[in-house]
């Protein structure tokens, strides 16, 4: 069948967004949490730069986000390179080293802006989770002299987690689907893949039908991955028969 | 011998709210009192105050001796530091009116986490404490299940157990029955009633149950208004009340009816 | 030069950056106008599957629930060029903006969907039940009774889309519609100088979020929890 010639290529495609799917959902967690829980710090400095983060990747496109990281991130390169050799006593900067460093490849621009994107979204997930962890959970756990570390890691993140699975599913599904937006800074996953295809051949239909269904294939395995995490994560809160 | 809890003139004010005004009272070691009173007459922030909830806007609370919310540093009081309220939480428990169990651990893991977290303690040695503390509080089959399957007198038991697992001094009950359904109270009675008359605990219990009150005191408090109205023996305070506000008290809460 | 302006390049940034700002302006236009005009089509189609999803007949719910996940689930970015290289096709030749507002539309209808099935949702039975018990059709019932206490929780999810929506605008850059981003980065392709434009995008898109979030904000405080009082 003439739709299926283009399978192939979409596949490889298929393989680089699933890639970058778990590498940037990974990070987005990390920054989630990080500053999820920077938010609610005692220490001012950590409130303000969460605060900051979120606001800012919450609030501004993920396309503006990945063509600033992409296009104009190397161009702070030199200037950053002079700033440092200027405030550090007796350091040469080699600026063309430092020119390079900030020039991404396509695939780290790419997972950096996804990652810092969903994370912004995801901290305020993680921020709003532990927040609903009732008060008594803390009373209980400094009447029992664990310090406040203690109290938050083992006593209201347990707790908080299960409350931000839910979320945390859609988050990875559009996650999925923000991933194709990375085949604009020429990086060959689906979306790319389909659209150098339709260039070729300019068979539209069968190439745009094929790679819509691929991607909802996808997102239906992520949903059900999400599920299944959750169902483990939260066993504890159905065994009375909830 | 020095009180185990000595509150000096302690005030704690919430906004406008006073709701320590001045307040002195003393718990001798090995004592049982319970105290009694209005909602609202500060009761509870009691406790809470010795457990380090709550801070205090006046006043020295001393617990073992030494200050609880203050430090001594070169013979003037400054405020407590982290360091230093930890050192004294570690010889008070409490029992919580909700039970405040934690919810994604099972029984006798609610019973181990603080020893081997919060003292170093061996999961071997938290475990057989644990194992040993149900049996106490007669829920040894009960072990391995979640909070959400227990009844409430159980979680409540299970709260008494957990505080216990720490080996505090004194022991702070604010309101252990007030949230079980009717039938259930008696079991935790019970269990506070075997602490009481078979351990060396002093225990400070802040509850409606009056009858129980009465059986388990060394010493009643009558609170009302942030103050300690009246206080003594059972049989005086409750056959024999000296202040108004306390007969009006006592006989609305034993006489509702009339 | 682009727009009728030219951009300076040799008096430093602040010199380039005001330079630019008029250029940058205009594709802020477009960016409004894409963002409100995909913002009514997913309102309007939102409403059509949140009727159909609801509809008794597992005939017309189930496929429609399935189209609703479809779209969902799959990306903006092919969804558009779906629309964009595939409409021609079948004669349907229609200007980019108008094709990427449709795209924008289509994919947020799946959400506003779901604003207004929950937003119904959240109206208490026993409100139905009240009704009923005093008679009243069921065409008076949702406009006088269940409508108005579905609204106050609709428009400020709504307001949330609409500014989700304006942040994936510059997707319809990629079928050469000239909104903000898109006007950035032709002058960062001309001028190599990427850095000023792009910063001053990010700006400008953090203004208008934070803007048209308080707004949203505003709206929520001002609607009464209990519904839209009528006389």
């Amino acid at each position: 069948m003439a739709t299926f010639q283009f399978l192939p290529a979409l596949l490889q495609g298929t393989w680089i967004t699933i890639q970058l799917t778990i590498y940037s959902t990974i990070l987005g967690a990390v920054f989630s949490f990080t500053f999820g829980i920077g938010k609610l710090s005692h220490l001012r400095s950590a409130r303000y730069v969460s605060i900051a983060y979120i606001e800012v990747f919450r609030g501004t496109s993920l396309l503006v986000q990945l063509f600033w990281l992409f296009f104009a991130l190397p161009l702070l390169g030199e200037p950053v390179a002079h700033l440092v050799g200027a405030i550090v006593p007796g350091y040469q900067p080699n600026v063309d080293a430092w020119a390079q460093a900030f020039r991404l490849e396509p695939v780290t621009a790419g997972v950096l802006a996804l990652a810092l994107n969903i994370g912004a979204y995801g901290a305020e997930v993680v921020r709003g989770a532990i927040q609903a962890v009732p008060k008594d959970q803390y009373e209980a756990a400094t009447a029992l002299n664990f310090t406040p570390r203690q109290a938050l890691w083992r006593i209201a993140l347990p707790q908080a987690i299960v409350e931000m699975m839910p979320p945390f599913g859609n988050l990875a599904v559009q996650n999925l689907k923000d991933t194709a937006l990375v085949s604009l800074i020429t990086l060959g996953d689906l979306a790319f893949k389909a659209e150098q295809m339709r260039n070729l051949t300019q068979q539209s239909v069968p190439i745009y039908t094929l790679t819509l269904f691929l991607y909802f294939g996808l997102a239906l395995v992520l949903m059900g991955i999400m599920r299944l995490i959750e169902h483990r994560v939260g066993r504890w809160a159905r065994v009375g028969g909830r | 011998m020095k009180p185990v809890v000595q509150f000096e003139k302690v005030t704690k004010r919430f906004g406008d709210f006073t709701v320590l005004d001045d307040l002195d009272l003393t718990v001798e070691n090995g004592e049982k009192v319970t105290i009694i009173g209005p909602s609202g007459s500060g009761k509870s922030t009691v406790l809470r105050v010795l457990m380090t909830l709550e801070p205090i806007n006046e006043g020295v609370v001393y617990v073992d001796g030494d200050t609880l919310w203050h430090e001594q540093r070169n013979g003037s009081l400054t405020p407590a530091s982290q360091a230093h309220l930890r050192k004294m939480r570690s010889k008070l428990g409490m029992v919580f009116q909700h039970f405040n169990l934690f919810p994604h651990m099972s029984v006798r893991r609610n019973l181990m986490e603080a020893p081997v977290r919060v003292n170093g303690m061996s999961r071997q040695d938290a475990r057989k404490r644990a194992d040993e503390l149900l049996d106490m509080v007669g829920l040894e089959d009960q072990a391995d299940k979640y909070p959400e399957q227990l009844s409430g007198g159980q979680k409540q038991r299970v709260g008494i157990a957990r505080a216990l697992a720490m080996r505090p001094k004194i022991m702070l009950f604010d309101e252990p029955t007030s949230a079980l359904d009717p039938e259930l109270v008696g079991e935790v009675l019970k269990v506070i009633d075997r602490l009481a008359t078979e351990h060396d605990l002093t225990m400070l219990l802040v509850t409606h149950e009056m009858h129980f009150a009465r059986r388990i005191s060394d010493r009643v408090c009558f609170f009302d208004k942030g103050r300690i109205c009246e206080q003594g023996k059972p049989a005086e305070i409750f056959n024999n009340p000296k202040e108004a506000r306390t007969r009006e008290f006592l006989h609305a809460v034993l006489h509702p009816d009339e | 030069m682009l727009f009728g302006y030219h951009w300076v390049l040799d008096q430093g940034d602040l010199a380039y950056a005001w330079s630019i700002l008029p250029i940058l302006l205009h594709g802020l236009v477009v960016t409004i106008e894409a963002t409100i005009l995909g913002f009514v089509i997913a309102a309007i189609l939102g409403l059509i599957f949140a009727v159909l999803r609801g509809a008794p007949a597992r005939v017309v719910y189930m496929p429609t629930a399935v189209v609703i996940e479809f779209i969902r689930d799959t990306p903006l970015l092919i969804q558009l060029y779906f629309l964009y290289y595939v409409l021609p096709n079948y004669g349907l030749i229609l200007p980019a903006f108008l094709t990427g507002a449709i795209a924008l539309g289509i994919q947020y209808s799946a959400y506003t969907s779901e604003v207004y099935r929950a937003g119904l949702q959240a109206v208490p039975k026993g409100q139905h039940e009240a009704a009923r018990a005093l008679n009243l059709d069921n065409r008076r019932t949702f406009i006088d009774i269940i409508l108005p206490q579905a609204v106050p929780r609709v428009i400020p999810a709504l307001g949330n889309y609409l500014v989700s929506i304006m942040k994936d605008v510059p997707i319809l850059s990629v079928v050469t519609v000239l909104e903000m981003l898109n006007v950035a980065k032709i002058i960062g392709d001309r001028t190599f100088q990427y850095l000023v434009p792009l910063t001053m995008v990010g700006a400008l898109y953090l203004i208008m979020t934070l803007v048209a979030s308080s707004l949203v904000r505003y709206l929520d405080t001002r609607l009464p929890k209990s519904g839209v009082r009528l006389q």
